[in-house]
């Protein structure tokens, strides 16, 4: 039988899969001044995202972890994003990620840059969490420093 | 055997389109579809029937209590107890029977030093419900574990069942993994004189289940996995230990003689029955077992052993494609788990979606299962009498195009 190729396009777009297919920032930071766990008990998506601060600039940060493309995607995309940015602006990227997520109604907000791509998900409403599990790991890890972890409801 | 296109004419949900493509509906496990004969059941109760039980005397009011007690003989019958409606407790849902036998009969019965045994193969809904009532009694959980097949160890069964044990409770047939060897339990468990209840959610609509043969003390079921209604579970007891157990919920219908400080219960089922019951749904039930045994039992279980053969078969074919559970069709239901090499499950399920075909894709309410499995989640495709071999073609199909899409690498889905 022969079947069109699946019309998921909005869903995984090309940079999506790129980062899934080729991770950035992926690993573990030895001097890391927060570690912060994320769990997600619908999906069983797990990541660990370790960051290191100068002051309130995000000097480093890299993930571990596994989960489906659009969690693991958005959570390497999400270390790019941040990685030399301050707190404020990374907290100002948290929030605007999840509008975006939360609300398809509004144009996403520039500061999103390549983020926006992950705009179609949030027409898969069951897929959301696995976009924004990584957002919501980083702005604990903003906001406190050690380990800390964070389950998804 | 019967005709399954004939069957798939009873079931109007299968004629619906998905995302243009017709409905491949392979998510029985979760929950079946439903036959015309039961929708019918339901639409006529409302139609024509439609009061309240136990205390009317009108005639609507005895047509539905009579309508409803028949259902409970019937389902007695149905799973072969030799005690008839006195063994039938009508629950929300099999997690509702469980909890009612872990705050009924847990309460009263165990104590610090008891034992419950379980397996690290069941649902939630099998565990949650003792660790609660262990944490409150001071009973301890013990946990037979699986083999590299993924059955469950047998040299587990005597090193963990002995004279401390109060009750050993399992599923008859894992939602994820096959069926499990639960005479060998029940016969092990009585020895010891502890009680076994079999969680049959997975095991009561897919082939012939009969208590006394199985010589369980209880087990618990779901109208909604098999051709019934969402709302009504099962909970079948030998009548003596549901005269022993206290009360679950309190309320109207399960008293006898009420006085302002203390009151006296109904006779069993009854007492286990507080408010007005799900009585549309329950009527429901009745047609659904109508319908299957009409079919006959050993008929769905050889269609779906037929349906399962042939997909394990088209799935073992492609090399990066893990199945988990028991390799012989024999040990298993119409359930098969499995991940597609590198490709996390729900992405595997987002894309047969696109075809039409419906699979479940998630820990399956048995986290510590998965983990047991190594594995994060599965993809799990479940069979039911209306399936056909063409619609294991066309998951096969659905499957290869999710391989091109995310370029599935054979290496499977660490955790």
């Amino acid at each position: 039988m022969n079947y069109p190729e699946p019309n998921l396009d909005d869903l995984y777009r090309e940079l999506i899969l790129d980062h899934y297919r080729h991770p950035r920032n992926r690993g573990s930071l030895e001097n890391a001044t927060a570690k912060v766990d994320g769990y997600n008990p619908l999906c069983g998506d797990e990541i660990e995202v370790d960051l290191l601060f100068d002051d309130d600039v995000i000097e480093d940060v890299a993930f571990t972890g596994h989960g489906c493309s659009i969690s693991q995607a958005s959570s390497s995309m999400m270390t790019d994003a941040v990685k030399g940015r301050s707190k404020v602006e990374a907290q100002a990227l948290v929030a605007a990620f999840k509008r975006m997520m939360t609300d398809p109604d509004v144009e996403p907000s520039e500061e999103l840059g390549d983020l926006e791509a992950f705009q179609g998900v949030a027409k898969f409403p069951v897929r959301v969490k696995c976009a924004t599990l990584a957002w919501n790991v980083l702005e604990q890890g903003l906001q406190k420093n050690g380990a800390s972890r964070v389950e998804e409801n | 055997m019967f005709d399954v296109e004939t069957v798939r004419k009873d079931f109007p949900i299968l004629q619906r389109e998905v995302h243009g493509k017709p409905l491949v509906y392979l998510d029985n496990a979760a929950t079946t579809q439903k036959p015309r004969q039961v929708i019918e059941a339901l639409v006529h109760y409302y139609e024509h029937t439609n009061a309240n039980i136990h205390r009317a005397i009108h005639t609507l009011g005895e047509e539905a209590t009579t309508a409803y007690e028949a259902v409970r003989e019937k389902t007695a019958r149905f799973i072969g107890s030799p005690s008839g409606e006195r063994s039938i407790v009508f629950t929300r849902n099999t997690t509702e029977a469980i909890n009612l036998v872990a705050n009924a009969w847990g309460r009263k019965f165990l104590s610090e030093g008891d034992e419950i045994v379980l397996t690290v193969a069941e649902h939630h809904s099998n565990m949650i419900p003792w660790q609660l009532i262990a944490k409150e009694t001071g009973a301890k959980l013990r946990y037979i574990d699986i083999d590299d097949e993924e059955r469950l160890r047998r040299d587990h069964f005597a090193e963990i069942i002995g004279p401390r044990t109060k009750l050993v409770t399992l599923a008859h047939a894992s939602n994820v993994l096959g069926i499990h060897p639960v005479r060998e339990i029940t016969e092990l468990a009585h020895r010891h004189g502890a009680l076994v209840l079999l969680d049959g959610a997975q095991s009561v609509p897919h082939m012939p289940v009969d208590v006394a043969e199985l010589d369980c003390d209880f087990l618990a079921f779901s109208a909604h996995k098999m051709c019934g209604p969402t709302g009504v579970g099962v909970l079948y007891a030998r009548p003596e230990l549901l005269d022993a157990m206290p009360p679950f919920l309190g309320g109207g219908s399960m008293i006898s003689w009420v006085q302002l400080e203390e009151s006296t219960w109904a006779e069993v089922p009854h007492k286990f029955e507080a408010g007005t019951p799900n009585i549309a749904d329950v009527i429901a039930l009745g047609a659904a077992i109508d319908y299957l045994e009409a079919l006959g039992m050993d008929n769905v279980r050889a269609h779906e052993q037929e349906i399962t053969g042939y997909a394990m078969e088209r799935l073992s074919a492609l090399p990066e494609v893990t199945i988990y559970g028991p390799k012989n069709v024999e040990e298993r239901i119409g359930v098969i788990s499995f991940n597609y090499g590198d490709i996390h499950a729900h992405d595997v399920s987002q894309v047969l979606d696109t075809y039409g075909v419906a699979v479940r894709a998630s820990h399956h309410c048995a986290q510590p299962l998965m983990r047991r499995l190594d594995c994060a989640a599965t993809a799990r495709a479940s069979f039911y009498v209306y399936n056909t071999k063409a619609e294991v073609d066309t998951l096969l199909s659905a499957l290869e195009a999710a391989g091109r899409y995310f370029a599935v690498q054979p290496a499977p889905l660490a955790r």
